[in-house]
């Protein structure tokens, strides 16, 4: 589903990730995990093609089609979805005129036809059960006055609802109560099937007490060092990071 | 047909052809105020931007091009159905029409009022020498103060006129429509509006072009609210691209009352509203909001003042502009505290979104607090779109044009917000569908 092959990005002139390689395969769920500053949300910025990092070299190639070459937007058509590790507060949107703008761009590029407010709210109100949101969720504003666990929530939320077939959680499960955790991992399960593929990228093996990935990447310096299954997440939990540094420079 | 003469001296000679006219039939009282107004007018002629007031909004064009009045140049027929789309309100909405300044009582319609309330054209009211206007007319709206509420007051003949009693309330808002029709007219919209104790009602002010000519619009409305009562108005601004509109708002509030009023600006080339508070009783309560979408080089300048003369009232303004193309707005909101105004809560904000290089923003506070013990504060900024707000929409699957008028929608909501009245507010999502594109469909046009 979605293969990167050599991908170097840099943000400000500063190289951040270094010929990175990643295969992900429909039904997989990949964790990416490492220490801070190792890479984590620039692979995750760069696939959803945010601006400020730039690629420097390699390719990415999603169903088949240049990833890299799409715009934002038409990424997210594709079915590429970001959960924002640092969701962005908007003023005076709803979150209801948000996902509505969102719905009906997603339909009109999958050719059906647009939703009225009617039917977003219908669609909007079963999806809320899942994050465990109550329908004041939809008239605030978009993420402004959200605490940290519910802008985490409205993440997974634009997720259900648009059901994309690659979604890459940044550092979703940073900072949650352990019930919130629950939410969002219930959340990303749903989301798992044969036909979909799921990237965690995370700092902590706790939400993969929740969600059993089939591979676990580490992160460091730009670079994947380790790779295998779900084994390796324990690892670092009992060990953090030191020994994969310390692998690493050697 | 009158030659155009230059400046003030054209207005001159139609104020008296008018007096000639209409010697037999105008109360002396008014006769003595249409001349006092226009000898003032006369005297002072149009303000320069050597004035302070004016400083940044030139009016030079205005001044250089012949309008004549309504009276030299009669009206256009304005179709039922033009009427029909550029009012807001339903069936059972009362409402007055005018064209160019003129009641045209063809197109008024709706419900009757409960008893003891009078919505009628000034003239009418003036004819049957109503003690009320004869009480209220030019004494809010300072014409010794304002040039152009004396100009309006030198002309004053048509307009609307409202009354509601003591302990009245209306629930159905009563929607006066202005509507412009032909070029070169000056069309002087005048409006009273006396609230008597405890009532409660909302006006809503329609300022409709009905095409692109250039015309300059006079507009004077003046609002006395007695103690207790609750008055809501509105105003909606949709003029011609090449009008002169201009308009002086005047509300005074006796003790314990509330005015609030919300204002959108849409239309012509050079738009001034002169906005007046003056509170005359404790406990008052004001609430000033505007909002302007300008493209081109569209000119929006508002000017507030807010009034404190007596203790514990409160005042908000929410003032806030959206700037494309090379448009330009000047906000000047003043608050004046006076020595014995103890207890006074007054906030103001005016935001600024500038959606071009090329707009230019000229926002002054002016502050002047006279007493201790009060609650003063003000805020200005402008900005442009955020783009982490952007690369968020579009990384949701939104284009970029979608996300930008998501954007700015959600920049102005915080003015809507203050809408209670549910038509208006969606006149207002239409009105600002129709300039920053259509929710979907601007994809297309890209």
């Amino acid at each position: 589903m979605l293969s990167i092959r050599d991908l170097s990005v840099g943000v400000d002139g500063k190289t951040i990730l270094r010929h990175l390689n990643l295969e992900v395969r429909a039904g997989e769920v990949h964790a990416v995990m490492g220490p801070n500053g190792s890479g984590k949300s620039t692979l995750a910025q760069a696939l959803a093609g945010h601006p400020a990092y730039t690629v420097t070299g390699g390719e990415v190639t999603y169903l088949g089609k240049d990833l890299l070459a799409m715009p934002p937007e038409e990424r997210a058509r594709e079915g590429v979805f970001l959960a924002f590790q640092y969701p962005i507060e908007i003023a005076g949107v709803s979150n209801a005129a948000f996902l509505k703008a969102a719905i009906n761009e997603m339909r009109a590029a999958r050719g059906l036809e647009e939703l009225d407010a009617m039917e977003v709210l219908e669609l909007l109100e079963q999806k809320l059960a899942l994050v465990d949101m109550d329908k004041s969720f939809l008239s605030r504003p978009v993420n402004e006055g959200f605490s940290g666990g519910e802008k985490k929530r409205n993440e997974i939320l634009q997720m259900a609802v648009l059901e994309p077939k690659l979604a890459i959680l940044d550092e979703t499960d940073s900072g949650l109560d352990i019930d919130a955790l629950r939410i969002v991992a219930q959340g990303v399960n749903r989301l798992r099937r044969p036909d979909n593929a799921i990237i965690l990228v995370t700092h902590y093996q706790r939400i993969l007490n929740y969600v059993e990935p089939d591979h676990v990447h580490v992160l460091f310096d730009g670079r994947i060092v380790k790779s295998a299954g779900k084994e390796l997440a324990l690892e670092l939990e009992r060990q953090g990071y030191d020994w994969i540094k310390d692998q690493a420079a050697a | 047909m009158t030659t155009a003469l230059a400046g003030t001296d054209r207005y001159l000679a139609e104020f008296e052809d008018l007096e000639r006219r209409n010697a037999a039939g105008t109360p002396a009282w008014l006769s003595e105020l249409r001349r006092a107004a226009m000898a003032d007018f006369a005297e002072r002629g149009f303000p320069t931007t050597r004035d302070e007031d004016w400083r940044y909004t030139n009016l030079a064009p205005l001044a250089a091009t012949p309008f004549h009045t309504v009276r030299s140049v009669p009206p256009d027929p304005v179709s039922a159905e033009r009427v029909r789309r550029a009012s807001i309100g339903s069936a059972a909405w009362p409402r007055l029409v005018f064209v160019d300044g003129r009641y045209a009582p063809e197109h008024s319609s709706g419900p009757a009022l409960p008893d003891g309330a009078r919505l009628s054209s000034l003239a009418a009211a003036v004819i049957d020498d109503d003690e009320l206007v004869a009480r209220h007319l030019a004494r809010h709206a300072r014409w010794d103060a304002d040039v152009f509420a004396a100009l309006s007051t030198a002309f004053v003949q048509d307009g609307a006129f409202l009354y509601v009693p003591a302990e009245v309330v209306i629930s159905a808002p009563i929607e006066l429509v202005f509507l412009t029709t032909r070029p070169g007219v000056l069309a002087q919209p005048r409006i009273l509006v006396v609230a008597g104790p405890h009532s409660r009602f909302t006006v809503v002010e329609r300022h409709v072009g009905l095409g692109d000519a250039a015309c300059f619009v006079n507009a004077v409305t003046e609002i006395a609210v007695a103690p207790g009562a609750s008055v809501d108005h509105y105003v909606q601004q949709e003029q011609g691209a090449s009008t002169f509109h201009l308009a002086t708002i005047h509300a005074d509030l006796e003790r314990d009352s509330a005015f609030a009023t919300c204002e959108a600006t849409f239309g012509a080339r050079l738009a001034r509203t002169t906005s007046t508070v003056r509170f005359g009783g404790e406990g008052g309560r004001a609430s000033l909001a505007g909002l302007y979408v300008t493209s081109g080089r569209q000119h929006v300048d508002h000017h507030v003042t807010v009034d404190h003369a007596v203790p514990r009232c409160t005042s908000r303004q929410l003032f806030k502009g959206v700037l494309d193309g090379s448009a330009r707005a000047v906000f000047d909101g003043r608050v004046i505290v006076r020595p014995d105004a103890q207890k006074t809560d007054a906030a103001q904000t005016n935001k600024h979104l500038l959606l071009s290089d090329g707009v230019e923003v000229d926002s002054k506070p002016r502050l002047e607090i006279f007493a201790d013990d009060v609650k003063c504060t003000h805020g200005a900024a402008e900005g442009q779109l955020a783009p982490e707000a952007i690369f968020y929409l579009k990384s949701k699957g939104i284009d970029e044009l979608a996300a930008r008028r998501l954007l700015t929608l959600g920049f102005v909501r915080e003015v809507i917000d203050r809408v209670t009245v549910e038509s208006i507010r969606s006149y207002l999502d239409r009105a600002l569908e129709a300039r920053l594109g259509p929710e979907r469909g601007s994809k297309e046009t890209a």
